[in-house]
């Protein structure tokens, strides 16, 4: 036994590196504790939704697939649009603040675009409404008589502007701080040492930013665009003020007739549900968890993809 | 391809900070120049002047004339991409892109140029560029795999291969090998040897052995103290400059009495 104590030996614990450690240990078991408590009271509360009898459905809908699927589309659709808006514009406001603007002028526009994230969706909603809307529906109708014969820009035009094209814009400007503010972290830590050695070789400025700062900021730019998605998709407040949906999968962008989202399906019948009803909403809040989740996952897989080539070797 | 640097009365400024003054130097075609001085005496500072690199910095800017065959780096309408593509650099560290692989790496500057460019050229090119630093032995399988899984000595060299694949007329090395170890830098210092056939190299080092071996001419930096511009010294033949140079300061320097 004596050997056997000599040859272990043992830090000694302080009381500090306890606590620290202890409080950490907490920290993370509880992000997991949490996740687990919500994915749990959703599975549950969703299984009489799955079952529903037809008749629990409004309109001629009979099942809950058939109910969320639009719902699903309509949610994806605003998002990607709102992030193929997006991403293209953060990532221009993000190097004119970290490589092309002079420094007073790039702080000060760092501290707007920030600003921006902090306006309540509930004001970008009546902001879609009240400006946005009519502001944008005479350029719909002359998309329209141009594009018509384009599936997403076929009309008939909407009267008040209140698409799912104008939700895209909104959402589009709601997610652009966060990206913009990402992009501009990662582009200001791009190595000093690979943007000269950019320039050593004869680059103009943009040459240099295609060489050196836009690849290494690609993972950041993809985790900053998913987490631009992420909030897009949830988006609940902004999409039910503006838009007025129907239950169906449609594909035009500037019509009366639109998809809604998840979380405004959620938001507007909430109120009015009971009994299945109230489960088959919360059976659609687990769809867009799902639906979050694998976006979550497919941006890691590409990020993991080119991890040889990350420089982080 | 290879070119005269002819640099008349520079100073370079950070700012209002004078941080080198009066400059003047002749550096020959087909020659290694070697630049030394303690710490601070603005040795980067001047090379950087030589391909116009110091403007990344802010606040920098030179007066003064930098002529390489004639022509002023300085003068008016001049680009200073332009400058760089003739002038190239390989810095302290290695600095390959890590995003890009070996070949991708080797072209880079290339593809600045010339976007469109058969594979076979492609290949040919980056064969030679690798064989004229010494690398393509080592790298030849694994051409499409990242430069970062290089050695350091092998990044280096890859960066070298980087530069002169672009063909410019003068190759400056910041401290090339002070971040390598003792074989890489061999290495370097042979391959070094073996470029001056082409180009015009000015190396700035901090070990006066390297400086001894690899150079032709050699210049000391020095400065009067903390504050005071670095000013060049002395410059003249390598060998001169290590037995019998003709100011105090050097033989101090180079018989390791200061710095």
């Amino acid at each position: 036994m004596t050997t056997a104590a000599a040859t272990t030996i043992k830090a000694r614990q302080r009381p500090g590196d306890r606590i620290f450690s202890s409080a950490t240990v907490i920290s993370g078991s509880l992000i997991l504790a949490v996740l687990a408590a919500v994915a749990i009271f959703l599975l549950v509360e969703s299984l009489p939704a799955f079952v529903a009898a037809p008749d629990e459905f409004s309109g001629d809908i009979t099942n809950f697939w058939s109910y969320v699927g639009p719902l699903v589309f309509g949610t994806i659709y605003s998002a990607i649009l709102a992030l193929l808006m997006a991403v293209p514009v953060a990532i221009g406001i993000a190097l004119f603040i970290s490589h092309f603007a002079p420094r007073k002028l790039a702080q000060g526009l760092g501290y707007l675009v920030d600003l921006l994230a902090a306006v309540p969706s509930v004001v970008f909603g009546l902001w879609g409404i009240g400006v946005l809307a009519p502001l944008v529906q005479p350029f719909y109708t002359t998309i329209v008589d141009w594009f018509g014969w384009f599936t997403p820009f076929a009309g008939p035009a909407s009267g008040t502007g209140r698409t799912i094209f104008t939700v895209a814009i909104v959402l589009a400007v709601m997610v652009l701080p966060i990206i913009t503010a990402i992009c501009r972290e990662i582009f200001l830590q791009t190595p000093l040492l690979h943007e000269e050695a950019a320039l050593a070789l004869g680059a103009t400025r943009w040459e240099m930013i295609r060489m050196a700062v836009l690849p290494f900021g690609l993972p950041g730019i993809i985790s900053a665009s998913m987490l631009g998605l992420g909030r897009a998709l949830g988006e609940t407040m902004a999409v039910a003020m503006v838009l007025s949906p129907s239950p169906e999968v449609i594909f035009q962008l500037l019509t009366a007739q639109n998809s809604n989202t998840i979380a405004a399906n959620i938001a507007l019948n909430f109120p009015e549900a009971h009994g299945v009803g109230v489960n088959i909403l919360l059976a659609t809040g687990l769809v867009l968890f799902v639906v979050t989740l694998l976006v979550n996952m497919l941006a890691r897989v590409i990020i993991n993809s080119r991890k040889a080539f990350s420089g982080a070797n | 391809m290879s070119k005269r640097i002819e640099v008349n009365d520079l100073n370079v400024y950070y700012t209002n900070f004078l941080a080198v003054e009066g400059v003047s130097i002749v550096i020959e075609p087909r020659t290694v120049t070697a630049f030394i001085g303690p710490s601070g005496c603005g040795k980067s500072t001047f090379i950087r002047t030589l391909n116009r690199m110091h403007e990344v910095i802010p606040g920098a800017r030179v007066e003064g004339e930098v002529l390489i065959d004639g022509n002023n780096l300085y003068g008016p309408g001049v680009d200073p991409v332009l400058v760089r593509r003739q002038v190239g650099m390989v810095f302290q560290r290695p600095n390959p892109f890590p995003t890009m692989s070996i070949q991708d790496n080797v072209l880079a500057g290339v593809k600045l140029n010339n976007r469109r460019m058969s594979k076979t050229d492609a290949d040919d090119l980056t064969e030679k560029a690798l064989r004229g630093a010494n690398l393509w032995n080592e790298v030849k399988d694994r051409l499409a795999r990242p430069g970062s899984g290089l050695s350091g000595g092998q990044q280096q060299r890859l960066c070298i291969a980087r530069a002169i694949a672009v063909e410019p007329d003068v190759i400056l090395m910041d401290e090339p090998c002070s971040a390598l170890d003792p074989i890489s830098t061999l290495a370097i210092e042979d391959l070094i040897e073996e470029m001056k056939q082409e180009y015009t190299i000015v190396i700035v080092t901090h070990n006066m052995q390297q400086a001894s071996r690899v150079s032709d001419r050699t210049a000391f930096f020095n400065i009067a103290g903390t504050g005071k511009p670095g000013k060049l010294i002395e410059y003249d033949d390598t060998t001169t400059i290590f037995s019998n140079p003709s100011v105090q300061a050097t033989e101090d320097y180079v018989s390791g009495r200061f710095g």
